[in-house]
């Protein structure tokens, strides 16, 4: 579904990625860990055409999409849920899931509004409160559920357990697995390695900027390197 | 905490003291050909050591006298008041706005020629304050350079005027429309732009506009300005006392009534009405609308827009074409107001002063920014009693204003759309 092939990214001279290729097949979860700076978050913005491939392809559904607009990538069929989940603060709840519907009609906002509050029911309670105003937890549900707005073949999910408690997370990862099963391919970027590989059919690991290892999420866990790295020993 | 008050309280009134001494204690006289100093009479002095004595109290004692404010509930008969609810509070504003309008229809009927001429001001502003709501209270984009465009719809009118004799009713579009277009192009540099940076750019802008007016001698006259600009007309009939366009006929001949020269001053008013009213309206359907939405959600959060693929690009430009559409408008209509115009007109002071009506108003807010308008533009008349000390009055307002309101007079309530399960398609509550 998703196709990087040999991505090279520069900040300005400075190269952030040296020539990653990773490839995500449809209905798949796919994990992608590494350390603080190693270019997870590099990576997925080159997905989203921001900063753009300086060299290296990435293809989506079989198409180029290296030097797309970013408006227009997010528009085909790719989702993504931002690192530190960036809800519309001042809106509520319903206006910040109907943001996420801005391109589809209004029946489908209604349908797909239905739908993600039956996965998360929180969000129903909550539907007129506003968005900043609410836990960590819930705003993450709420960017998940704003990113389910448009409709996505895909969803990319950046550091979705940043800074939430071990209980919530394991909710959110749980919400993760039910979004394979309705059907979408899942790229998963964490730094919380064990969680994320243990829900992932298969896993990167990603270290300065070059992908390191790559295997199915139970043998990677099971990886004597990645235990030392990335698991606490 | 005491001794820490005390050292505020000194250094209060010591700054009270470098402020008020040299400007009302010393006095400078012209005396046959050279300047003396002098000092004032002891009664200032008195006062002067007065107002120093109660800054220093009140410092002092500030914590005392603000508790013991905040405790006397009559003195805020807002502090426990419940918002209304959303279906309530937008029958109330469209009330409000309505008997607005219909009051200020007739009001020039009854009132004072200066009064009126004033109101078209008030107007002016409001149109004024309502398009740049668009880019600073709803796109989130602080421009200091609003004027600039202010000032295009005005020389449009006046050099078309001028060189081709374009009536005011032909320039009013060509005016709005080529301030928009400046907005566009002014929109694509400052795109990557946020926060401070923005301001300087359009400050700038503001200032290259100015400053261009005032160098192109040959094609604007520079700081001589451009007069004679024309009056607006009535289906072709003319308000002065006698015909200046060959082929229109003139207002007093056609209705048969007496020449009086405040017929004028009410048309003008009256078209300043109707086109602040369509601004109002016209924005107020755009906020409504999608493109209003995507400007709040950039707003918001220009990450997350940008993630549901709203692009950063056409939100913005969208945002400052049509404030800068609503100041061409604005800038036509005082072109034809004054019969002249100058770059003095157009200086940064007017970008603060609309910039203040939107942010006194309550940012977004569109009743706010009437309310603010008539409160900028009439407080400074109403002070001219005070003389020398009247935009002393109007500084200290504005502050009092930001304290006990710092979210504006009015701050913005959003209005939400429900999707109703039983009427589908229907969403909108406006």
């Amino acid at each position: 579904m998703l196709v990087l092939e040999n991505i090279h990214t520069h900040y300005g001279k400075i190269e952030a990625l040296h020539g990653v290729s990773v490839e995500i097949q449809k209905g798949e979860i796919v994990s992608l860990i590494g350390a603080n700076g190693a270019g997870k978050t590099t990576l997925l913005m080159t997905v989203c055409g921001d900063p753009q491939a300086s060299s290296g392809r990435v293809l989506f559904k079989g198409e180029d999409i290296t030097h797309k607009p970013t408006a227009q990538i997010m528009r085909s069929g790719i989702a993504i849920v931002p690192e530190g989940r960036r809800v519309f603060p001042g809106l509520t709840v319903e206006e910040n899931l109907h943001m996420g519907g801005f391109f589809t009609s209004k029946q489908e906002i209604r349908k797909s509004q239905d739908h993600v509050f039956e996965l998360f029911p929180r969000l129903k309670e909550r539907r007129n409160q506003r968005a900043g105003t609410m836990s960590g937890g819930e705003q993450q549900m709420l960017a998940i559920g704003r990113a389910l707005m448009t409709k996505p073949e895909m969803i990319i999910l950046d550091e979705p357990s940043l800074g939430l408690a071990p209980l919530i997370i394991k909710q959110i990862f749980e919400i993760i697995s039910t979004l394979r099963d309705d059907g979408i391919t899942v790229f998963l970027v964490e730094q919380n390695a064990k969680q994320a590989l243990k829900l992932a059919d298969r896993g990167y690991v990603l270290e300065t900027g070059r992908i390191r290892l790559e295997d199915s999420g139970a043998n990677l866990l099971a990886n004597e390197d990645v235990q030392k790295a990335y698991l606490g020993g | 905490m005491i001794a820490q008050n005390f050292r505020h309280a000194l250094f209060c009134a010591f700054i009270t003291l470098v402020i008020s001494y040299p400007i009302l204690g010393l006095n400078l006289e012209a005396q046959g050909i050279s300047i003396k100093l002098t000092g004032a009479e002891t009664q200032t002095y008195v006062g002067i050591a007065l107002a120093v004595l109660i800054v220093f109290l009140f410092q002092l004692f500030r914590p005392a006298i603000l508790g013991g404010l905040g405790r006397v509930k009559a003195l805020n008969p807002l502090v426990d008041r419940q918002p209304m609810p959303q279906e309530k509070r937008i029958r109330f504003e469209r009330v409000a706005l309505v008997l607005i309008v219909l009051g200020a229809m007739f009001w020039p009927f009854i009132a004072s020629r200066g009064a009126v001429d004033l109101a078209t001001l008030v107007l002016i502003y409001i149109i004024l304050g309502l398009g740049l709501n668009v880019v600073v209270g709803l796109a989130g984009l602080l421009d200091l350079g609003y004027v600039a465009f202010y000032a295009v719809g005005a020389y449009t009118f006046g050099l078309l005027s001028q060189y081709y004799g374009f009536s005011f009713w032909m320039s009013l579009p060509i005016g709005a429309v080529l301030a928009a277009a400046f907005g566009f192009v002014l929109g694509f540099p400052v795109l990557r732009l946020r926060g401070d940076y923005l301001a300087i750019v359009t400050l700038g802008f503001g200032e290259i506009i100015r400053i261009l007016l005032n160098n192109l001698t040959d094609l604007t006259n520079g700081p001589d300005g451009i007069g004679g600009i024309p009056d607006p007309t009535l289906f072709g009939m003319e308000f002065g006392r006698r015909v200046k366009v060959e082929g229109n006929t003139s207002f007093h001949e056609v209705f048969n009534i007496p020449y009086d020269s405040t017929h004028k001053v009410i048309f003008l008013y009256l078209i300043t009405l109707i086109l602040a009213v369509f601004t109002l309206f016209i924005i107020r359907r755009l906020i409504r609308m999608p493109v209003g939405r995507s400007w709040e959600a950039l707003r918001e959060d220009e990450i997350a827009a940008r993630s549901l693929g709203l692009s950063r690009t056409a939100v913005k430009l969208s945002a400052f074409t049509i404030g800068a559409f609503f100041a061409g408008f604005a800038g036509t209509i005082f072109a034809s107001k004054q019969g002249f115009i100058s770059p003095e007109s157009f200086v940064f002071l007017e970008s603060a002063i609309v910039l203040a009506i939107v942010v006194l108003g309550g940012m977004g807010s569109q009743l706010g920014v009437i309310l603010a308008a008539i409160a900028v533009t009439i407080l400074p008349e109403l002070a001219r009693e005070f003389s020398e000390y009247r935009m002393l009055v109007f500084g200290a307002a504005m502050v009092l204003m930001m304290v006990w309101r710092p979210q504006g007079l009015l701050p913005m309530t959003r209005v939400h759309i429900n999707l109703k399960k039983q009427e589908a398609g229907v969403t909108d509550h406006a």
